[in-house]
């Protein structure tokens, strides 16, 4: 059973209180996955409850629905702009099988899951990127639907939580990928004039067109632990200047030294912290 | 006359081609050459200033390459670092507070890709032009010149127009990067530039610029002459045009808005008037 198969059972069945956690525990069958920190094997309903966090401390990715469950006040998230999804513009070889089979194994329409929900009582609307859909990769609909949540926020004057992750723009929707990034930005930029908050979690990778625009623009920019964040990747900039790099380079960390995050966060921290960032930059409601 | 979209790749990177300093020299005469971003150093790969245009003064910022050996080195071949972008924006605020209109040169195959690029923000660097070009108060035009290389060129290109050469190519990632990540090897790059439809005529044809500007059948001088005059008459338009920050994010916010059909892959390029 592949991890990913396993991790959406275990969210229809544990959550669901389909199967107690013991039961799921006491399951020998059950797949494990090890750490690339402390080499421990976990089994993955351990790794579920845990937010997708070694005991060791080290972050996994985890699954955007996974994510709002952590993030979000129970029951609160309602998903919008879900319909919004990618043609194949370009009739680039191979697209359009790519997206029904990301489709159908990742269980979402595309590599973005938008919404309205609530954090610590705070309403905000909130975009969360998918690593099993093509890495999060930006093209028209992920483009389309981060677009529109910013301007459904600016219209009901709520602040935006983004959880990047994604491998850049997607090339199969060539220039209209890389044209989403303008796009973003201008409805970022406009939710900001309005004088709303905006707070990004950059979580393990943020890289390239998706780093050059909204990842980059929040109000507060807070990293998880040793995540990737760069725009061009690593082995390019290997590459390109023949030099080794540190094992430090393009981590959250790295980052923080260079000025480029407010601070690194580990999830068992997140909503705390969010929910209280939010309240500080709640509306006051006018007379 | 057969073209396939690797032989336009290879034309816009041609080294006979004019640069970004080239046609600043023939457009403004006069341009003063404006250095630094005030954060932390100079960018030889962005040329900014000002000059006039038949009278009228117009900050320039241009993307150049270089054309000897040792010049292209110093311009590091057209790859700007973060301070080059912030170079530019810094200009380009500094042509909306004297209502100066603003004109981009874009020619890169992409933002630079190197450790201290990396240090100093090359993301958040484009990101902040991609923002702030959104919202400024002043008329841009872009012309896509030679290469349109990913975020590095689009972060000269959040225009109220943007025009491309004939010749000119604008693409997501360069066919040789795309051919190695989605096929494993580079060598298939011919094959990827046609998939990635990064022609100007493509550009076109897909509403992501206004004009395609023939090349061919024009001197040099006839070319320059005429970028020159449908600039000048462009920006004047621009500058009597009201909401203008409105209209721009409407011409970008449309962009995959709708389930888009893909034009007709053979698309002759003289159909396409300016």
């Amino acid at each position: 059973m592949s991890f990913l198969t396993f991790s959406l059972r275990d969210k229809n069945e544990l959550e669901k209180g389909g199967r107690s956690r013991l039961a799921a525990m006491a399951d020998e069958n059950e797949p494990s996955k090890e750490c690339p920190n402390c080499h421990q094997s976990i089994p993955l309903s351990e790794l579920w409850y845990n937010n997708s966090v070694c005991s060791c401390g080290h972050h996994f990715r985890m699954k955007a629905r996974q994510r709002l469950k952590m993030l979000c006040d129970a029951g609160s998230f309602q998903e919008y702009f879900g319909d919004v999804t990618s043609s194949d513009p370009l009739s680039f070889p191979g697209y359009p099988e790519k997206l029904s089979t990301t489709q159908s194994a990742s269980r979402e329409t595309e590599a973005v899951v938008c919404g309205r929900a609530a954090i610590g009582g705070q309403p905000c609307w909130l975009f969360v990127m998918e690593p099993y859909f093509m890495m999060g990769s930006m093209g028209t609909a992920v483009g389309e639907r981060i677009t529109r949540t910013f301007e459904a926020a600016t219209a009901e004057r709520l602040p935006v939580v983004g959880c990047t992750l994604s491998g850049g723009a997607r090339m199969q929707e060539g220039l209209l990928s890389l044209m989403q990034m303008a796009k973003t930005c201008g409805a970022l930029k406009k939710h900001s004039d309005a004088g709303l908050f905006y707070l990004t979690v950059l979580t393990d990778p943020t890289t390239g067109g998706v780093t050059a625009s909204f990842a980059m623009g929040g109000d507060v920019i807070l990293a998880e632990p040793e995540a990737t964040v760069g725009f061009a990747g690593a082995r390019v900039i290997e590459q390109t200047t023949h030099k080794a790099l540190p094992k430090t380079f393009q981590r959250s960390e790295f980052l923080l030294e260079h000025g480029f995050v407010d601070a690194i966060v580990p999830r068992s921290e997140q909503r705390e912290l969010i929910a209280k960032l939010l309240l500080w930059h709640r509306e006051e409601p006018h007379e | 006359m057969s073209n396939t979209a690797f032989d336009i790749v290879q034309k816009a990177r041609s080294n006979g081609r004019q640069t970004g300093l080239d046609y600043i020299h023939a457009l403004l005469p006069d341009f003063v050459e404006l250095h630094g971003d005030r954060r932390y150093g100079d960018d030889a790969a962005i040329v900014g200033g000002i000059g006039t245009l038949d009278g009228m003064p117009v900050t320039v910022i241009a993307i150049e390459k270089g054309h000897a050996a040792k010049e292209r080195a110093m311009r590091n071949f057209g790859s700007p670092h973060p301070e080059g972008y912030r170079k530019a924006l810094r200009l380009m605020k500094q042509a909306e507070k004297f209502h100066r209109p603003v004109v981009c040169l874009v020619d890169t195959s992409g933002a630079y890709c190197g450790i201290g690029a990396e240090e100093r923000g090359q993301g958040q660097a484009i990101a902040e032009n991609l923002m702030e070009m959104m919202a400024l108060n002043t008329p841009i035009v872009s012309i896509v010149i030679g290469e349109g290389g990913s975020g590095g060129a689009l972060a000269l290109a959040v225009a109220d127009r943007v025009w491309m050469l004939q010749s000119a190519i604008y693409s997501v990632i360069s066919p040789e990067g795309c051919a190695s990540i989605l096929w494993k090897n580079a060598k298939l790059a011919a094959e990827a530039a046609s998939c990635l439809r990064l022609t100007a005529a493509d550009a076109y044809g897909f509403g992501i610029i206004e004009e395609v500007i023939q090349e061919d059948g024009r001197t040099t001088e006839e070319l320059n002459a005429f970028i020159k005059q449908r600039l000048r008459d462009t920006l004047q338009e621009l500058k009597t045009e009201s909401e203008l920050t409105e209209k721009r994010y409407a011409r970008f916010r449309k962009i995959g808005a709708a389930p888009l059909a893909a034009p007709a892959l053979t698309q002759p390029q003289e159909e396409i008037n300016e």
